[in-house]
């Protein structure tokens, strides 16, 4: 904790490598909530006025 | 003695007969704490709003522990330590979450069909949630909280506002960050979700809207 974190440098880009792995697991989380499936609770509701323009 | 009667509600206007007529107009309880939502909500995706909340309230429940015991409980004792690395992981929570809402707002261009205010609250959510990330790495009490301090006083003097925001005022930042962002931000997510409730989650794009109600079907 007391050692400064890695850095990686490419062109202009630096970035800590625990920022990096945050970003690509935040990435990752995000691909798999659009592909996981969500568990359904019967039938859903149509959109009602107010609640759907 | 004669008994008074009350006035005819037609002839009568108020500012709370407004309010009260405005607020029934636009958010019947039906929107408020709807029981069932639209088919295209059943995504994961719509979780991470709700999940950057709760991280919210883990930073302030924290957040108010460390307020009233102070700098020495939260550097010193064990407890104290804990609940510090507590608000600090609360928060770690909420960025992840609510950056993680924004992708999904964003890419689902969750600012169509009257939707635009909620959006740009959610952004200015997002600045005052940085600001408030940054008056409490600077209000740590500690060495780090000194040199996040005195490296942001040259970019703060940079743009001409380092004597109004002084980064190296203790008592202004803590003031900051434990009283007036979070009545703002606790303000502006209130807007933020009523706004929500009143316009509902965005329908997916190319999914077609569904027909009006005609006068007969819609709700009083």
């Amino acid at each position: 904790m007391d050692t400064p974190a890695t850095y990686l440098s490419w062109n202009f880009i630096l970035i800590s490598v625990p920022n990096l792995l945050m970003i690509a697991g935040m990435i990752v989380v995000f691909v798999a909530a659009l592909l996981a499936p969500f568990p359904s609770h019967g039938e859903a509701a149509e959109p009602e006025d107010g609640n759907d323009a | 003695m004669r008994e008074a009667s009350p006035k005819p509600q037609a002839e009568h206007s108020s500012w709370t007969l407004s309010i009260r007529r405005l607020l029934a107009r636009n958010l019947p309880l039906s929107n408020l704490l709807p029981d069932r939502q639209p088919v295209y909500v059943g995504s994961w995706v719509y979780i991470f709003g709700v999940l950057a909340i709760a991280g919210l309230i883990w930073i302030i429940g924290s957040g108010v522990l460390l307020a009233f015991f102070g700098p020495q409980w939260w550097h010193e004792s064990n407890i104290g330590r804990f609940v510090n690395s507590l608000h600090l992981w609360s928060v770690q929570v909420f960025f992840v979450f609510m950056v993680l809402h924004l992708w999904g707002q964003y890419f689902m261009a969750g600012w169509r069909d009257g939707r635009a205010p909620t959006w740009m609250i959610g952004v200015v959510i997002f600045a005052f949630s940085i600001a408030a990330a940054f008056t409490g790495f600077v209000s740590q009490q500690n060495f780090a909280g000194e040199w996040i301090a005195v490296n942001a006083k040259d970019a703060t003097n940079s743009f001409g506002i380092g004597s109004l925001f002084n980064v190296l005022n203790f008592g202004q930042m803590y003031g900051i960050h434990v009283v007036l962002l979070p009545l703002l931000l606790a303000t502006l997510l209130g807007i933020h979700l009523v706004l929500v409730r009143m316009r509902g989650v965005v329908r997916p794009i190319g999914l077609k809207r569904a027909a009006p109600p005609s006068d007969e079907e819609r709700p009083s």
